[in-house]
């Protein structure tokens, strides 16, 4: 145990992070049909690398205690019941991010009777976040800067 | 490799039971056609090669061969509901790709006194990916556990009918990020060997090193998510910060964190010049060394330790049944990978992990994966010595108009099928390491505590995103 803490002061260290703005923004995460890309770059945010946490950002278990649903995927119809309960549950004010280029429209692949398309057809979306997957780095951007509009 | 062996349809049972009493082995099926007109195929794998027989059912109806091959079953259910094929004699059949609102249809019956059910998903509370999982339970206790899967059916495989070969490469790709590189290279391999064509030395080093550096992050992830499944925070950040260090390496090397378009049909990637295969080799050395003292840690902490024991287990029995593959097999004592013949890549010589104490239990599949991982420094060391070159095909073997492309991901065995139609694709099939692996998750799930259920998930660590494609 000694030995990962003492790896894990030497990232910290060598990153030297800054600190961010006392704020806070709870983000709810909904797999709309993905590849899994955007889950393992949404989970490497909170990893000492990026440590998203700093800045008042952090991924919470329930839409209810959620700020902001960040959506991923290609929005496939079986997901599509799932996602709007997901969004109902949410209390005002909140706020939809579509995760990466599929969540997006872009470049999708798939069959049209399989997919409902851009998630913007089915919910207001405020974040807009590109790439296939998004770096770690590109998801922190843009959620703070979404953070620092509010 | 493979051409089609055709039988009728009532001697369709008669061929595999003959197949697998000759020694040969289950390796997947699929329906193959328009519906109502499909074909269904199975793939018959032996020592050193493998085979496809395929039927064709009269008015969409064929007998099943569940009883013979369990692991068949997903491959039914999965034609039943996509393709519209009957099985006789495979009853009741459950939905698989379809969701029908009656829990009859999907639902194992289990009742009794105190019995109740768990509903968990499809959205969960981390950030995972979407599926359903419906406990039984008595108490804490599991009883069973129905999975409800293809939530994030997307129709890739659909999709690709019709595209040029080297288009549809990229529904491989797509369909699972974490193995990407896997899947795109059996593709690859489908589709060369249906045209006859085989890769160079170097192109087979290539694909080699792409395939393990793809092994190399997983494997890392995958011990820090059973960290984290016993909620053991020290583990978890410090294996999700080695696995961030080689993900870094592959966008260094390759220009992409997951290796996303680094595998391509009819060649290779842009070569590794020195500089950057210099940066790989001293990059891999680091990251082995912290790596192996991160493991010795896991090793010697108590509390984790004490928590692996005797959970999930799969015996060897059956996980052989259920047709387990990759390290949940290897770990119940199956010592089993595809890499140990794979002529189409760079494993000469390899041995499969064959652990010492093949318990089938959390703990083993952990230990595993981190012995897996010296394997993987050890073959990339070895690979990266010599520079790096972009490789090309020789043609001149006969050509098919079927291609089976078979590889070992960090989950377990993946088969591509690549059915062609002069050069457009007339079906692809993925059946990944994954999808062999989600009926053994569930049995070895049976019996234990549903507390337990997050570690034992986590032990396997199964992709949805290739099994829902």
């Amino acid at each position: 145990m000694f030995l990962l803490l003492r790896q894990l002061e030497r990232i910290r260290r060598q990153q030297r992070l800054p600190r961010g703005p006392r704020r806070s923004l709870a983000l709810r995460h909904v797999d709309a049909g993905s590849c899994n890309g955007c889950e393992h770059e949404l989970g490497a945010v909170i990893n000492p690398f990026h440590d998203l946490q700093r800045h008042g950002l952090d991924i919470v278990a329930s839409p209810r205690h959620a700020d902001v649903l960040l959506v991923t995927g290609a929005l496939t119809t079986r997901m599509a019941g799932p996602l709007r309960t997901a969004y109902d549950a949410m209390p005002e004010p909140r706020l939809v991010a579509a995760l990466g280029d599929c969540a997006l429209g872009r470049n999708l692949l798939g069959s049209p009777e399989d997919l409902l398309g851009a998630l913007e057809a089915v919910l207001p979306v405020d974040i807009r976040i590109p790439g296939c997957p998004p770096t770690p780095d590109a998801i922190a951007e843009h959620l703070l800067a979404a953070l620092a509009r509010m | 490799m493979s051409e089609i062996e055709r039988v009728a349809a009532p001697a369709w049972r008669a061929a595999i039971e003959r197949a697998l009493a000759g020694g040969e082995r289950f390796g997947g099926a699929w329906a193959s056609g328009p519906r109502g007109h499909a074909s269904w195929r199975a793939l018959l794998i032996s020592e050193e090669q493998a085979r496809v027989v395929s039927c064709a059912p009269v008015a969409g109806e064929i007998e099943t061969i569940v009883d013979l091959v369990e692991m068949a079953a997903f491959d039914e259910r999965e034609a039943h509901d996509l393709h519209g094929l009957e099985f006789a004699g495979h009853s009741p059949m459950r939905a698989l790709v379809a969701h029908p609102p009656d829990p009859a249809r999907w639902m194992t019956p289990v009742s009794g006194d105190g019995v109740h059910q768990v509903a968990v998903g499809p959205v969960h509370a981390g950030v995972i990916e979407s599926g359903h999982f419906r406990f039984h339970v008595v108490g804490e206790r599991i009883l069973a556990m129905d999975l409800r899967l293809f939530y994030k059916h997307r129709g890739l495989e659909r999709a690709a009918e019709g595209l040029r070969a080297e288009d549809a490469l990229a529904h491989a790709g797509r369909a699972c990020a974490a193995c990407s590189v896997t899947n795109t290279v059996a593709y690859a391999q489908a589709l060369e060997s249906a045209r006859g064509q085989l890769p160079d030395r170097a192109l087979r080093v290539q694909r080699t090193v792409l395939l393990e550096l793809e092994r190399l992050y997983n494997h890392l992830h995958d011990i820090g998510a059973v960290c984290a499944g016993v909620g053991f925070a020290p583990g978890a950040m410090a294996f999700a910060a080695l696995k961030d260090r080689a993900q870094q390496l592959n966008a260094r090397a390759f220009a992409h964190r997951f290796l996303f378009d680094t595998v391509h049909v009819g060649g290779g990637t842009a070569p590794l010049d020195r500089a950057r295969r210099a940066d790989a080799l001293e990059s891999l050395r680091e990251l082995r060394a912290d790596s192996a003292s991160a493991w010795r840690e896991l090793e010697f902490t108590g509390s984790l330790q004490a928590r692996l024991e005797g959970i999930g287990v799969l015996g060897a029995a059956d996980a052989r049944r259920l047709g387990a593959v990759g390290p949940a097999a290897r770990a119940a004592g199956i010592s089993e990978d595809v890499r140990s013949w794979s002529p189409g890549l760079a494993y000469e010589g390899f041995r499969p992990a064959s652990p010492p104490s093949p318990t089938g239990d959390a703990g083993a599949r952990l230990r595993l994966r981190a012995s897996e991982l010296e394997a993987t420094y050890e073959l990339l060391e070895g690979l990266l010595e010599e520079p790096l070159a972009a490789g090309t095909l020789s043609a001149g073997r006969t050509v098919r108009t079927l291609g089976v492309g078979r590889v070992e991901s960090p989950r377990g065995a993946t088969v591509c099928i690549v059915e062609l139609d002069g050069e457009r694709v007339a079906r692809l099939h993925l059946r990944s390491g994954s999808y062999a692996n989600w009926p053994a998750l569930a049995h070895a799930t049976a019996g234990g505590l549903l507390p337990d259920f997050p570690l034992i998930n986590k032990s396997f660590e199964l992709c949805y995103a290739c099994v829902d494609r």
